[in-house]
């Protein structure tokens, strides 16, 4: 039961692919190859009219197979399959051979050589089809419910998009606050609020909405299933603060136990019992049992709303997609580099962005007040060895930071001792503004890093300045603040759904620009600098476009997935279980059918690898749309 | 057949984003020889060690498995599972006397256009000098 009324299109592309190929003599070689009924060349498959030319062939000779031979499949694969179903054949009766990519642009001075390799190739497309099986795509249920891990800007972005689609999400946050980094940062470019305001802002909009579920101070622990269908396991920490109450303030005021505030990166000191900052949501404080010495004075000022004993609470939820927006960590410089843990004027940039937000009117650090500040770039990024990325955000970041620190504490010099500076698209005019405010900037290379040493009070900067032919430089300061990038964080449960990561350690998109907030992971979406270093622009902005994909399918109720899955041979099929074994995703098992065991599988959880059809003794697997027959069919093809 | 005019075959089977490299290859006008016929799947995992011996059979000279390598989406350790067909395979060749080196596995990214080149032409070079397979 073969495809035996096939049409074959064999494209010029302009001359993209007839100026190399003899796309004529291509047709001639295989217009009476068996069971094609109609060969053509086409000057441009893909336009309006050559598509239609396909419809119209489809529904003369009544076609059930098509071969269109022209750019990668990539491109116009998807075109072609929809004109095909627009003409009543199962799309994925269609097979797009690339004669372009792979022919006529890779053998432009063998004319010969790539005329008779596309019609090989041809050939094996038709070999390919004519053993082609109608396929349909995979339906899966999708009640629109979501879970959004990550209370960050990101995370917050997504919940606020989905939850005015009518689509309920549980924002759930490791923290007992929300706002993430973003609500550390002083005052984020480029709209020069205060981290706090954009969260705050974000956070008053949250409140107006009914389909989000905050879950503060919660892990997710596990996540079984598969998209439309992934259940998940939440353990909520005790807050043991229970209610609300009118006197918390007191209670934190009498609180005996003073610890530093990781929030300022302990720069400030913070009580058991706590806000880290003014204004931090949600308003009930937390205490920090770690550090508490449950000596009771709180429980004496708030009575009921404190509940000392509290346990933690173990949840369940249900939902179809699952958004991570697990943010970044700050690279955390090691001992001694530039200085870092040895001299106590050498900071990092995160804490000097909480620093701005303490000071007021005069710029103070460990009791000194700073006047001269060095700006060390690319710390911990762009290594040979170890982090080798730019997290680019940190050029601007820290000119920013500049900028910020002498607009609110006057006479301030700024060095800046940089690599590249790469104040990318809008951010110029930050690099401008800060030359005419007096920044100065020196170069420095890989090999030849700033070294920093103390002189009385002062902290010497010693740079070799590429932008001066490498003249030493020594740079008397007060303060050293280290420009560090971003780093991936790690969780289990990213190993819990087996998401990709990049080299780098972040997590991976399916592609850069095709499926960017997507992951491998059928329903598993990824926002924000989780993804990659992103400033928290691109952050709310990969948050919004993961909302929007989530919402695609969960508006529609359910979602399509491509049908190139495998399927079982019952005949051949003897139930011995390799193939279980070497399924990564639990999507094949063994199962009592009519009384023998055989091999299942789970059509909503198999990716589609066909790794276990490899393995397969008897060749009882196959994987829909490249079966063994087919790829056999297009071997011998190509050598007839 | 061999010496000057003889032009190995190669069958090649290109992975998801090894496809892509190959397109990239042909976008960036790298040029490699044309007897060379790229079947498209997912991922190199799915090959069976007997395909490949399939090929050499029906007559192609060299087989070259262009796998995602660590880019691939479908798998995280598509190297490892793919290594180990390819030992298999390797084994079937033996035992049907057919030269390794006439089977190459290698990672193909999605824009690694040089490693590609480099690779096709390496092998195509390597059966110039081992001469046609014997069919059958």
């Amino acid at each position: 039961m073969v495809n035996d009324r096939i049409g074959v299109y064999v494209c010029h592309c302009g001359g993209n692919i007839s100026d190399v190929v003899d796309v004529y003599k291509v047709v001639d070689a295989v217009k009476d190859e068996p069971n094609v009924v109609i060969a053509r060349e086409m000057m441009f498959t893909c336009s309006d009219p050559g598509q239609k030319q396909i419809e119209d062939d489809i529904k003369e000779f009544n076609l059930n197979g098509v071969v269109v031979a022209s750019c990668s499949p990539h491109l116009h694969e998807t075109t072609f399959r929809r004109a095909a179903a627009r003409a009543g054949l199962n799309p994925y009766l269609l097979e797009h051979v690339n004669i372009r990519e792979h022919v006529s642009w890779a053998h432009k001075h063998d004319k010969e050589g790539a005329t008779e390799k596309a019609i090989k190739i041809v050939k094996s497309g038709i070999a390919k089809v004519r053993e082609a099986r109608a396929l349909e795509t995979i339906k899966v249920e999708m009640p629109p419910k979501v879970l959004i891990v990550g209370a960050g800007i990101a995370g917050i972005r997504a919940a606020l998009d989905l939850s005015k689609l009518g689509i309920h999400v549980y924002l759930v946050e490791k923290s007992p606050f929300v706002g993430g980094r973003v609500a550390q940062s002083y005052n984020a470019y480029p709209s020069g609020k205060f981290g706090m305001e954009l969260i705050e802002e974000l956070i008053n909009e949250v409140k107006q909405q009914k389909n989000i579920t905050l879950i503060t101070n919660a892990e997710v622990t596990s996540i079984k299933g598969v998209i439309g269908n992934f259940s998940v396991e939440i353990i909520k920490d005790p807050r043991y603060v229970v209610a609300d109450c009118p006197r918390f303030k007191e209670a934190i005021d009498k609180c005996p136990i003073e610890v530093p505030n990781e929030f300022d990166y302990g720069l400030t000191n913070r009580k058991a019992i706590y806000y880290p900052y003014p204004n931090a949501y949600p308003e009930l404080p937390v205490i920090d049992m770690e550090s508490c010495n449950r000596c009771g004075e709180c429980v004496k000022i708030c009575g009921d709303a404190i509940n000392l004993d509290q346990q933690p609470e173990k949840m369940r939820i249900d939902v179809s997609a699952i958004i991570f927006a697990t943010g970044f960590d700050p690279y955390q410089p090691n001992e001694g580099e530039f200085g870092f843990n040895v001299f106590e004027s050498v900071i990092t940039l995160p804490q000097f962005e909480r620093l701005l937000a303490l000071c007021d009117k005069k710029l103070v650090y460990k009791e000194r007040e700073i006047k001269d500040i060095a700006f060390i770039y690319c710390v911990g990024s762009r290594q040979r060895e170890g982090n080798e990325y730019c997290s680019r955000y940190c050029c601007v970041a820290t000119i920013n930071s500049a900028l910020a620190a002498i607009e609110k504490f006057g006479e301030i010099n700024t060095y800046h001792i940089y690599r590249d500076m790469r104040t990318y698209g809008k951010y110029e005019r930050y690099y401008e503004e800060a030359s005419k405010k007096g920044a100065r900037f020196f170069r420095y290379s890989l090999d030849e890093p700033p070294e920093i040493t103390q002189k009385g009070e002062k902290l010497i900067v010693k740079v070799k300045d590429k932008l001066t032919f490498n003249e030493e430089i020594e740079l008397p300061v007060d303060l050293v603040v280290l420009s560090v990038g971003m780093v991936p964080r790690k969780s289990e449960i990213f190993s819990m759904l087996k998401v990709p990561f990049s080299r780098d350690g972040f997590l991976q998109e399916v592609h850069p620009k095709l499926r960017p907030v997507e992951t491998a992971i059928g329903g598993v979406l990824i926002g924000g600098a989780c993804q990659a270093p992103k400033d928290s622009v691109e952050a709310t902005a990969s948050a919004s476009a993961a909302a929007a994909k989530a919402a695609t399918y969960l508006l529609k109720g359910y979602a399509e997935l491509e049908p190139f899955i495998v399927e079982v041979n019952l005949e051949k099929c003897t139930g011995c279980g390799d193939c279980v074994k070497e399924c990564p995703y639990d999507s094949i098992q063994l199962k009592n059918i009519n009384g023998e065991e055989k091999a299942f599988v789970i059509e909503a959880a198999c990716r589609g690898c066909a790794a276990c059809a490899a393995v397969c003794p008897e060749e009882a697997i196959n994987l829909r749309g490249y079966t063994y027959d087919q790829l056999r069919a297009q071997i011998d093809a190509m050598l007839m | 057949m061999t010496g000057e005019n003889f032009k190995p075959k190669i069958l090649i089977f290109a992975a998801e984003m090894a496809y892509r490299g190959i397109d990239a290859a042909g976008l960036m006008k790298a040029e490699y020889p044309a007897t060379t016929y790229v079947i498209r799947i997912p991922c190199a995992s799915m090959l069976r060690p007997d395909l490949i011996l399939y090929a050499f059979k029906k007559g192609f000279d060299g087989v070259f498995v262009a796998s995602s390598g660590e880019d691939c989406p479908f798998l995280t350790d598509c190297v490892e599972r793919t290594a180990e067909r390819i030992e298999k395979a390797y084994d079937l060749l033996q035992e049907n006397g057919i030269e390794r080196e006439r089977l190459k596995l290698a990672g193909i990214c999605s824009v690694c256009v040089e490693a590609f080149v480099k690779h096709v032409n390496s092998l195509y070079e390597t059966l110039k000098k081992l001469g046609p397979i014997k069919k059958g």
